[in-house]
């Protein structure tokens, strides 16, 4: 609230200039880039002339398939993560509500989520085979871990207080988890859902770029091991202005959500 | 304290018995899968062959150059990527130009997919370790800028105003009372900052290199050497957690030094 009735009071080039101050960069920096490689300082074969890579744009729609793949790594993304979701928010509650399973398995939790899961990949790969199973597991097991932590903190962290009152009226037990418990435990369950969101995006891409299998990521490894270098670079900028848009959605998604 | 509410043992056998028995049970699970025909022969070997190979490799003179490689590359990036990154905050800290233009690109691209960049790096950098070096470091650069910079706004304006009462110089501000008060973000950051750097490294060496434990990691994949494959990624996935644990520590001792 405060700061969009702040954003309103500041005038209108305040608000706008970094946007400008951005654009005026990526102009900057294209056309140095341009004038180097033109020059003869920077070899087109190292980094492709801007104009080329804008060039290349609209091949990269046509006859890459770039919307196509685009969708399949968001798919898989959201598909991985509603499946944490299932398997995660149900995980936590057990994890609050049998304290002793809680205790147990927080700290293992807790280094599961720091640990490198990634580089488990080339186990799914020979468990499961190159192909999308894999990459849905492996992203499964990325995601559900901070919903299971966030969903048993979100639960732990309810005012006894509330529960109680609840229970002094008579309510019945399961009323007060659903009618209690859980919406004061959403915010932070959806920072959950958001952190997996996250993970689960980098974990995708990362591995279609490494076994060279589905979405965008395979679109950028495709085009290296082609040598397609204009197309290359618009594709890397597309994937970075993707996780952009899909960070800051996700962003907007959460606010918009918790302060409903 | 909460009294315990079921049971006659003490809470902490309780979880004792439940952590030995869950280790116990995926032991036993792994193991029966391991003997069942349900994956392709070999796929899951016993935890006894795996066990036999972690020995072997450790053994293994041939091992240790796979190692050094990758632990060259890890610091290399790590060290770049850290400097480069706490720089970056505290010039966004000092200049509110600075970092209301380019802030946000730090801020959007801090989660992106890093490993999208691995083909331009190798371009830039080539195929050895020059590339490994850069991914670690872009990996290591995000959450030490993000970190220092968040560090730097919370210092306390009295804290500023006592130094320009005290007509502190530029340089003494930023030994005086920003470094001071950036300890704690900056080093809870370090941590994040080398299992990122790790996963880089280790990501980069899969996909394209002829030396590092991702390399070797992905030849014994090639070659279906399916127990060795297990054991060295057993190595690489006990190394990072000790890292990972090494730099708690040191977050921790700083922590304790700021406490007295």
């Amino acid at each position: 609230m405060n700061r969009s009735t702040a954003a309103l009071r500041q005038p209108l080039w305040q608000r706008w200039w970094p946007l400008a101050a951005s654009a005026a960069l990526i102009v900057f920096v294209g056309a140095t880039l341009q004038l180097m490689i033109e020059g003869g300082l920077v070899s087109p074969f190292v980094i492709s002339p801007p104009l080329e890579v804008v060039r290349s744009i609209p091949q990269l729609f046509l006859e890459e398939n770039l919307t196509g793949l685009f969708l399949l790594t968001l798919g898989v993304t959201f598909a991985a993560t509603a499946i944490a979701a299932i398997i995660g928010i149900p995980s936590g509650w057990f994890l609050f509500r049998y304290r002793e399973f809680g205790n147990a398995y927080e700290s293992w939790l807790g280094a599961l989520f720091s640990a490198p899961i990634i580089l488990l990949y080339p186990l799914f790969l020979v468990i499961m085979g190159r192909g999308l199973p894999a990459v849905m597991a492996m992203s499964i097991l990325v995601g559900v871990i901070p919903i299971v932590l966030n969903t048993y903190n979100g639960l732990r962290g309810v005012p006894k207080v509330l529960p109680n009152v609840a229970r002094s009226f008579g309510m019945p037990e399961p009323q007060i988890f659903w009618k209690v418990l859980l919406p004061a435990a959403l915010p932070l369950i959806f920072t959950g859902v958001r952190l997996a969101l996250i993970y689960t995006m980098i974990n995708v891409v990362a591995m279609e770029f490494l076994i060279s299998l589905g979405g965008l990521g395979f679109l950028v490894g495709d085009l290296y091991d082609r040598y397609e270098l204009p197309e290359m670079y618009a594709a890397v900028l597309f994937v970075i202005l993707a996780s952009i848009l899909f960070f800051s959605g996700i962003n907007r998604l959460e606010r918009w959500l918790t302060h409903q | 304290m909460r009294a315990p509410v079921s049971g006659s043992l003490p809470r902490f056998w309780r979880i004792t018995i439940i952590r030995v028995a869950t280790i116990a049970a995926v032991w036993l699970v792994y193991e029966a899968a391991a003997r069942s025909n349900l994956f392709f022969e070999g796929v899951v070997p016993s935890s006894l062959l795996v066990i036999k190979a972690v020995f072997a490799t450790l053994a293994d003179p041939s091992f240790y150059p796979h190692l050094g490689q990758t632990a060259v590359e890890v610091v290399m990036g790590f060290l770049i990527g850290t400097a480069t990154g706490l720089a970056t905050g505290v010039a966004f800290g000092m200049s509110s130009v600075l970092s209301r233009a380019l802030n946000p690109w730090v801020y959007y691209l801090a989660p992106a997919p890093k490993i999208i960049f691995l083909p331009i790096l190798m371009l830039l950098f080539g195929v050895g370790m020059g590339s490994k070096i850069a991914i670690a470091a872009i990996s290591a650069f995000f959450p030490v800028a993000v970190s220092t910079y968040a560090g730097m706004m919370q210092v306390k304006g009295i804290y500023l105003r006592v130094a320009a009462a005290f007509n502190a110089s530029r340089w003494q501000t930023i030994t005086k009372v920003y470094i001071p008060s950036l300890v704690g973000p900056v080093t809870t950051s370090l941590r994040l900052a080398l299992g990122v750097a790790f996963i880089g490294t280790l990501l980069a060496e899969i996909k394209l290199s002829n030396l590092g434990l991702g390399h070797l990691i992905i030849q014994h994949y090639n070659f279906l050497r399916i127990p060795e494959m297990y054991a060295a990624l057993l190595i690489t996935f006990v190394l990072a957690i000790m890292a990972n644990a090494f730099m708690g520590w040191l977050a921790e001792q700083f922590e304790y030094e700021r406490g007295n």
